[in-house]
């Protein structure tokens, strides 16, 4: 449905977006996730045709966005990043000119402004000016505008920025249930909602893909991925780290132990060894847990500008 | 969908949204009041005693020059603050559909507020008998007049997403429209310039080309050129827009 190739974007001498290559099908929900500044939005603004690319393409379900906009961006809703949208008009007023924009008239018009309203649980504010909104219905009203034409292709800029818990868990599972009959990508920094939402996720850093992967892939990229953690009385980090598939043992505060597997084909085996080693010695358990790797620490492992990485080591 | 749809569509919200705010009944009171004063007073039109509203158009370029900024100033400043912009140009529209949809709306209310000057139009026909073709001409010119004011002014508002700097901006570049044709400095040029580089001079100023609408001719090559400053800023505005979004 959306797929972009080779994608650059220079501001002067700096490249904010450098060979971004990426796509996107039905019933996948991407998330694009890295640090500010990392020319997440700036892929989308070109996704979007908001801006045009240095070099690079953009096909939006077979048109391509550079040469055929205009079929290319009907096909695409937009949250742009901040929820831009007329601080004068009134929700209603705003969601009927997004459908004069779609073209949408008569019954469908009508159709579609009930539809995302109920999408989005404007009903309550619908005759309100949406300056007067509170940061939540503004963006739940922006979302609705994007909705509006039931596009195949929803580009998301950070959506759940500055919404409360609950408001957040709403867009998530909105934007998840969505997933299955469109292609989204959306922009977050919130890692938790790659877990919530995404089928994909890639991480993009100054400019450059850095990861692509489902989140279990992304995980697995973790030191920790696959590390046993273990709290039991008796417990002898030097028989641990005796195991066949144990690499290092380090010690925990409250005298847990975290034993790591030796390599990535010893992590399937490490769980079990060290169960049959607690069984055997009988050492009392007080807790037992597979470690799956964490998404924060890989993303910080990657995104890391080189000089820090140097410091933290 | 044709090209005209979200032409119109544009030029709705943009309406609705000016007469919702209350500066727009702001403006056209202030607009009237001075229009009256100018007139009246400061134009002396019961002292001419005249049936005309020689009194009333001759002043248009001044007061237009601080007013139309007035009123174009947000036409795309405000659109770049609000980031509403990036919404705009997203929907499936051509750049030059939103800007001349933006223009077209903000000179619709122009419209308004000149045509709202009707009660001018009933006094001098009451007090006597005026030549209505002329001050049919003499409308026709201020609307223009205002219409390419407002192009540039939405050129200038493009730059920035300040209204004050897009305001003065605009307030400049017009006001070398006016004086470039405006007698005091005409005369001054002549005394070291020759004749035909003053008249090319005066050949890119508003006065010269209101001139003839005042008197009531509407000739071809005022209203070319009128159309033409207004092409003109409306294509660099969009220029302006895509610089601006190539970063």
């Amino acid at each position: 449905m959306l797929t972009i190739e080779n994608l650059v974007k220079a501001f002067g001498t700096k490249r904010a977006v450098d060979g971004v290559s990426l796509s996107v099908e039905r019933g996948e929900v991407l998330g694009f996730l890295g640090p500010n500044g990392a020319g997440k939005s700036t892929t989308m603004r070109m996704i979007t045709g908001f801006i045009p690319p240095t070099g690079g393409t953009v096909m939006i379900g077979g048109h391509d966005m550079l040469a055929d906009p205009i079929p290319a961006k009907r096909l695409i809703g937009y949250l742009p990043e901040n929820a831009a949208a007329y601080p004068d008009m009134t929700v209603r007023g705003f969601l009927g000119f997004a459908a004069d924009m779609r073209g949408l008239a008569g019954d469908a018009r009508t159709r579609a402004i009930a539809r995302v309203v109920d999408l989005c649980f404007l009903d309550s504010v619908l005759h309100q000016e949406i300056d007067t909104l509170s940061k939540g219905y503004r963006h739940r009203t922006c979302l609705a505008q994007a909705l509006i034409h039931d596009p195949d292709v929803l580009v998301l800029d950070e959506p759940t920025d500055g919404l409360d818990p609950n408001q957040k868990h709403e867009v998530r599972n909105l934007i998840r249930e969505l997933g299955t009959r469109k292609a989204v990508i959306f922009s977050t920094h919130i890692l938790e909602e790659v877990d919530a939402a995404c089928t994909r996720a890639i991480i993009i850093d100054r400019g450059r893909i850095v990861a692509n992967g489902t989140p279990a892939e992304l995980r697995a990229m973790s030191g920790l991925a696959g590390a046993v953690t273990l709290k039991a009385r008796g417990a002898d980090a030097a028989r641990l780290a005796g195991l066949p598939a144990a690499g290092s043992v380090e010690p925990l505060e409250e005298g847990a132990l975290r034993v790591y597997p030796k390599d990535k084909d010893a992590a399937a085996s490490l769980a079990r060894q060290v169960i049959e080693l607690v069984v055997s010695q009988d050492w009392k358990i007080e807790q037992l847990r597979s470690e799956e790797g964490q998404l924060d620490e890989v993303f910080r492992r990657i995104t890391l500008p080189d000089t820090v990485r140097e410091a933290a080591r | 969908m044709s090209a005209m749809r979200p032409i119109w569509v544009i030029v709705r919200r943009e309406l609705a949204s000016t007469f919702t705010s209350p500066v727009a009944y702001v403006f056209l009171v202030i607009f009237l009041l001075l229009n009256g004063f100018f007139t009246f007073t400061a134009g002396a039109f019961f002292e001419r005693g005249e049936a005309s509203l020689a009194s009333f158009f001759m002043w248009h370029p001044w007061l237009y020059l601080v007013l139309v900024p007035a009123v174009g100033m947000r036409v795309w400043a405000e659109e770049r603050r609000a980031g509403t912009l990036e919404l705009l140009l997203t929907m499936p529209i051509a750049a030059w559909q939103a800007i001349i949809a933006k223009f077209l709306a903000s000179w619709i209310f122009l419209a308004v507020a000149l045509a709202l000057t009707f009660p001018a139009v009933i006094t001098v026909n009451e007090l006597g008998d005026p030549d209505n073709g002329v001050i049919f001409a003499g409308y026709v010119g201020s609307l223009l007049l205002a219409g390419a004011y407002l192009a540039i002014t939405c050129m200038t508002s493009a730059m920035t997403r300040n209204q004050v700097v897009a305001f003065i901006v605009s307030v400049v570049l017009c006001l070398f429209l006016i004086l470039a044709g405006f007698n005091p400095i005409t005369d001054l040029l002549t005394r070291w310039a020759s004749p035909t580089f003053v008249d090319a001079v005066a050949g890119f100023s508003v006065m010269t080309h209101f001139d003839g609408f005042q008197k009531g001719v509407i000739s071809l090559r005022d209203l070319v050129f009128f159309l033409s400053v207004m092409g003109f800023a409306l294509f660099v505005t969009g220029v302006i827009l895509r610089n601006h979004r190539a970063g």
